[in-house]
């Protein structure tokens, strides 16, 4: 049995890996919840339920899809290029805690909201780059193999979230736990619904989706990005600047993540601890891949996972059955993509 | 003389493809058998077919007599036949030893048995003059040497029947001659060789019989002896290819001049001191052997690299930013060394091939935001104008032929009007009808006034393209010859280092070139 590339994989099958993908994942973890001694049937039904059959369920699926889009996104525009930025989660803490800084300079509390929301998130999201800056300039001027050290950063990156959250950042009115102080209430997000979580971050990161796919796909800098990570020499020769390039990726990419923390800290939490993130970094990169690295499909990919998170919980309720089971789904997804992306690109021949 | 490997009416096909269609190819005891045609004639298939990657539709194999089993890929080996692939199967991390050990062991073994396969390969590398160190980590090798570790496993298998896959597509001329020498001892020694190639002078004198392939079937089979290379070209074309002549031309002024240019090579040979002029209307050939800095030479005038010292002059005027946007925008169109490496980029789209190296010009750009229309129509009139057959602006380039490949990069290079032309070996890899085809684009550039620097290591390209000659040789530039005082002789001792006949000529026909640039400062 060998593996012949395709000549030309059809669009077809491209759209459908993810999906066969997702059934597969289902399907292996149906095995799974029937070993803990329920019926699948009944306990993915209870998944949807859980995601949409309440005001409550589909906006706190909503609100958790939020940081998801954003960091989802950030991997995958890293990843089109070759840049295997790793560091979301890292990149994420230090973008809420860049938005919480910037709300402790004096002058802040006197702007209005329209004023200091933008520049919030602007702060996080320089957050964000600078912490993926880093290990890119260590990779251009030394080489130093990026996945290491994004990978690392985010252990250092939680850390020190860790030590400002318990030092000069620490919030004096929080009896002693370790949180931040809180954002100004001029820099809190409006709400999409009321008495609900879901805030107006959704459309930020439905539109920053728009926003990538059209400068991917239809700007200079989107082709040059594409080049640099397909063939660094062959662009080269063709006068793409590859530093730079591979800088305006990393902005982009760490700006992301950087916003998606931002935006999570500015909408639900209002200030920052060191579990503000269930991984969200990590499963940005498992949701790019999911999308196959489409900035819309990102959209798509993130909505599953939350579904997932979010119905899971409220299916372990009812059936006693560790809500654990949605990260083994999301994590075999991620498997089965891998598998499907590479059937729709490969044929097998005996 | 005995028969030792037959192929009997072989007939595969993929889809509505044939890729072969009743071949049949026999193998004397000692002879050397050239399998000769163009890229694309099935002579991969064939070979693929006697190694049971693939299954024959109809047709069979044998071996000493013994018919082999379809499909499975061992039984090729453990009956005698050794395959020497185009591109090396080795471990580059492994060293020589341990590549040529791999997989003649069995697995369950707890060691191997080292010391025993040293000295069997110690032998054997003697024997037939393949000289390796097989203690050497195969990724420090040259691919010379990497085709002899190659050879070496095969013998190692204890091959009697040996099959080579264009073996000198990577090789110099130098280490071409001495393959050849080495698989002459080897058909002594009683072994039996088949060699791959489209290359004619290669199988005119290096093969006893040639077999001529063309779409998939045997057109032709002739002794080596009494057939000529006009005959085989037109045998595998199947249609008279002559490259084509060069008309005189009167050379204009200067575009192009490098003056005493030093540049430290990039994963290449480094340019010491080297100092040209390019005329308009004329090409400028430069010969050598590879290695000797040519990589440097087209990346610095390509605008890949500025010069570490020394000036480069484009149209009179000494150049002071040197990149590649630069390079194009001051007229010089660019032919990359390597087609796929560095040419293009598989997995994007033709268009995007086709206009990345200029989208920055207003014509494909604007604020920063791709003129996909423009792009297409622009790749879809060179896709026509240059015949790119099988492209479509949408589809990936990857899936051109090498020959097709060369078509667009020419015609995205030659669209936009150049006014200096680097062509690097245009015309490596490709098959006598594509090659006739380039060529004759090259004349026509220089026929419209543009100058061209022909960077190349087929020396009857550069001689029938080129109207001065240079050698490059340790990143040097020699003296010019004008290209019909060439000669095999000359251009030898030229390659070679030794530039007193050169300089002489040089001296001879410059002197009115000297006179003309003391009018031109003059004035």
């Amino acid at each position: 049995m060998r593996f012949e590339r395709r000549d030309h994989p059809s669009r077809v099958l491209t759209v459908l890996a993810p999906v066969g993908a997702i059934v597969a994942a289902l399907l292996v973890s149906g095995l799974l919840i029937a070993l803990a001694g329920a019926n699948p049937i009944r306990a993915y039904g209870l998944i949807l339920k859980g995601a949409f059959g309440s005001r409550l369920g589909l906006s706190e699926m909503l609100t958790r899809a939020t940081p998801l889009i954003l960091t989802g996104l950030a991997a995958a525009v890293a990843f089109r290029a070759r840049l295997w930025n790793i560091g979301g989660e890292g990149q994420f803490y230090l973008g809420a805690l860049g938005v919480t800084a910037f709300g402790m300079i004096p002058a802040v509390a006197a702007m209005p909201a329209g004023v200091v929301i933008p520049l919030s998130m602007a702060a996080g999201a320089v957050a964000g780059m600078i912490l993926l800056l880093v290990p890119l300039g260590l990779r251009l001027k030394f080489g130093v193999d990026e996945v290491v050290t994004t990978l690392l950063l985010n252990f250092v990156a939680v850390l020190f979230v860790s030590l400002m959250i318990d030092g000069v950042m620490k919030d004096p009115l929080a009896f002693g736990w370790p949180q931040s102080v809180p954002v100004p209430d001029s820099a809190v997000l409006p709400k999409l619904m009321d008495r609900t979580r879901l805030h107006v971050g959704l459309l930020i990161a439905a539109a920053m989706a728009v926003v990538v796919w059209w400068l991917q796909s239809r700007t200079v800098f989107g082709i040059r990005a594409r080049a640099a990570g397909l063939n660094p020499r062959a662009a080269a020769f063709a006068g793409v600047p590859l530093g730079t390039t591979l800088i305006a990726v990393a902005c982009l990419s760490g700006g992301l993540a950087g916003l998606a923390g931002a935006i999570e800290v500015m909408g639900v939490k209002g200030y920052v601890t060191t579990d503000l993130s269930p991984n969200y970094g990590y499963s940005g990169i498992v949701i790019a891949m999911l999308a196959n690295l489409n900035p819309i499909g990102v959209i798509g990919a993130a909505l599953f996972s939350a579904i997932m998170f979010v119905g899971a919980d409220s299916m372990s309720r009812a059936l006693s059955i560790p809500s654990y089971i949605a990260d083994v789904t999301v994590a075999l997804s991620l498997l089965t993509m891998l598998v499907a992306l590479f059937l729709a690109q490969y044929r097998i021949r005996r | 003389m005995t028969r030792v490997l037959d192929l009997s009416n072989i007939t595969k096909r993929f889809g509505h493809v044939t890729a072969n269609e009743d071949v049949s190819l026999h193998l004397e005891k000692g002879e050397i058998v050239a399998l000769l045609g163009e890229n694309g004639a099935g002579k991969t298939t064939l070979m693929s077919i006697l190694f049971g990657h693939y299954t024959a539709d109809e047709g069979e194999v044998r071996v000493n007599g013994t018919p082999l089993p379809p499909g499975k890929s061992r039984a090729a080996i453990r009956a005698g036949v050794g395959m020497v692939h185009q591109h090396f199967a080795l471990a580059p991390n492994l060293t020589v030893l341990e590549n040529v050990m791999t997989g003649t062991e069995s697995l369950w073994s707890l060691r191997s048995n080292r010391s025993a396969g040293r000295a069997k390969l110690v032998a054997l590398s003697e024997k037939f003059g393949l000289k390796v160190d097989p203690d050497a980590r195969v990724s420090d090798l040259s691919v010379g040497e990497c085709q002899r570790v190659e050879i070496l496993k095969a013998l190692y298998n204890d091959a009697r029947i040996l099959i080579l896959d264009e073996p000198t597509a990577v090789l110099t001329a130098q280490e071409a001659e001495s393959l050849f020498a080495t698989l002459r001892q080897m058909t002594a020694d009683g072994l039996s060789l088949i060699f791959i190639s489209h290359k004619l002078h290669e199988v005119m004198s290096a093969s006893d019989r040639v077999v001529v392939l063309r779409r998939g079937s045997v057109v032709a089979e002739r002794a080596t002896g009494e057939t000529s290379k006009e005959e085989l070209a037109e045998l595998m074309v199947g249609r008279k290819v002559e490259r084509p002549k060069r008309p005189p031309a009167t050379p204009g002024k200067v575009l192009l001049e490098g003056l005493d240019l030093t540049l430290s090579g990039k994963g290449g040979a480094s340019l010491h001191g080297v100092s040209f002029r390019l005329r308009a209307g004329e090409t400028l050939g430069i010969i050598g052997v590879s290695g000797n800095g040519q990589t440097t030479l087209a990346g610095l005038v390509s605008g890949l690299y500025p010069p570490d010292a020394g000036t480069l002059l484009i149209d009179g005027r000494a150049v002071t930013t040197h990149d590649v946007p630069h390079a194009i925008a001051a007229g010089i169109g660019r032919i990359p060394e390597d087609r796929n490496a560095e040419g293009t980029i598989g997995d994007m789209t033709t268009w995007e091939n086709t206009v990345l190296e200029r989208i920055w010009s207003p014509e494909f750009s604007s604020r920063g935001m791709v003129r996909r229309a423009a792009a297409r129509a622009a790749t879809d009139q060179i896709i026509d104008r240059y015949d790119v057959r099988g492209a479509s602006a949408d589809g990936r380039i990857r899936l051109l032929s090498g020959g097709n490949m060369q078509k667009l990069i020419l015609g995205r290079v030659l669209e936009a009007g150049p006014d200096i032309l680097v062509a690097a070996q245009p015309s490596r890899g490709l098959d006598e009808g594509a090659i006739a085809g380039v060529h004759e684009r090259l004349l026509e550039a220089r026929g419209r006034g543009a100058g061209v620097l022909l960077i190349s290591e087929d020396l009857d390209e550069v001689i029938g393209l080129s109207d001065r000659i240079r050698a490059i040789v340790n990143g040097r530039l020699s003296p010019a010859i004008p290209a019909d005082r060439a000669n095999a002789q000359l251009l030898g001792l030229m390659m070679a280092g030794d530039w007193s006949a050169a300089a002489e000529i040089e001296a001879e026909t410059q002197m009115p070139e000297h006179k003309k640039a003391e009018t031109e400062d003059a004035l």
